[in-house]
């Protein structure tokens, strides 16, 4: 009986394990990473809206709250490697949003770069 | 009241006066940290008082800077944006010359805003005029209502913009006040940049500040004053 429940458990275990490597979900390359400003669960869901808000108030009102900005959240998601968030096909931005076939027309116009490495350079 | 009570009273007064002060410190610091979380009021209207004698002929500080701040490649063909430009004037008759920076005037009732259809051009409650290019069709009729040539379209797709300072192409866009900087307690680029000082960033509306202190006592004039558009850069010797 012992021996029976036992390789059930396993062979749950590995059921749970193909389904969630079935969904090929992207490979980000998260930059630094680190704690996110929200819970990185409700971002994934919410992210568009909090960076909508942001931006009103921000061009507006001159609320410039630095912790949903997109400044804030490039600083930690560039890659460590290139300081982007854009280009390439695990870059934190357009990984996920060439899988979800999202367009992404934020930096058309924002710069996609780290501003501290940005600021490095210049000196 | 019986005794127990006065003491409660006392202990609770005690205790909200320890909590303000053992989080005052904490929420002033949390400002620093997370940036101003406070919107602009029209109590403040900011403006700049441009002294057009001390303003030297062939100087190109301001544009420069102005260039460098946002990002602007600083070519003069008809497709680049220009933010801001030196004008030459001279007196035909009396062969007096004169030069002067102009840039948006931060109307007070800009013709831009009158006639943007999507409400992209707009005054922000502290008087700085923006473009909020979220909002912008590229329709272009602020550029033809502005009495000051002061708008720019952006032709042509741009890369490596600033990060303060976004900029994209099929989007109007004009001098900003550098309101990035402004919102962090700095002064406008052009300002800070001119050799001479001659561009005198301040609050209009605080009658103690350095700017309308000398706008009480000097002689300035607002570039085509007749429209009523009551600019908030004036002009000092023209």
């Amino acid at each position: 009986m012992l021996k029976l429940i036992a390789t059930l458990a396993v062979l749950c275990c590995c059921t749970t394990a193909g389904a969630t490597e079935g969904y090929r979900m992207p490979k980000l390359d998260i930059g630094k990473g680190g704690q996110c400003v929200e819970e990185p669960q409700w971002m994934r869901k919410n992210h568009m809206h909090v960076l909508l808000k942001q931006r009103d108030e921000t061009v507006h009102k001159g609320i410039r709250d630095d912790k949903h900005s997109l400044k804030n959240c490039i600083e930690c998601h560039a890659s460590t490697r290139d300081n982007s968030v854009i280009g390439r096909a695990d870059s934190f931005c357009e990984g996920c949003h060439r899988y979800e076939a999202v367009k992404i027309d934020c930096f058309e116009c924002h710069s996609s770069k780290r501003s501290s490495a940005l600021v490095q350079k210049e000196h | 009241m019986s005794d127990t009570n006065v003491q409660r009273r006392q202990f609770l007064k005690t205790s909200v006066g320890a909590a303000a002060v053992a989080i005052a410190p904490g929420m002033l610091l949390f400002d620093m940290a997370h940036g101003k979380s406070e919107a602009v009021s029209s109590k403040v209207r900011w403006g700049m008082l441009i002294d057009t004698a001390n303003c030297a002929d062939g100087c190109n500080d301001c544009v420069t800077a102005c260039n460098k701040e946002n990002g602007l490649s600083g070519g003069l063909s008809p497709t680049d944006s220009q933010w801001i430009r030196k004008v030459e004037l001279k007196d035909m008759r009396g062969g007096r010359t004169l030069a002067l920076p102009m840039m948006c005037q931060h109307c007070e009732n800009p013709p831009c805003v009158d006639v943007c259809p999507t409400g992209a051009s707009f005054k922000r409650a502290d008087g700085i005029v923006l473009v909020d290019k979220h909002l912008c069709i590229g329709c272009r009729y602020c550029m033809m209502a502005c009495p000051y040539k002061a708008r720019s379209f952006v032709h042509e797709p741009l890369h490596d913009q600033k990060p303060d300072v976004p900029r994209g192409k099929g989007t109007v866009e004009s001098c900003t006040m550098c309101v990035h900087r402004v919102d962090k307690g700095q002064q406008p680029a052009c300002a800070e940049a001119c050799p001479n000082k001659s561009i005198l960033f301040g609050n209009l509306n605080d009658p103690d500040s350095e700017i309308s202190k000398k706008i009480r006592t000097v002689a300035s004039t607002q570039v085509r004053a007749d429209l009523g558009l009551n600019t908030g850069i004036r002009y000092q010797g023209i």
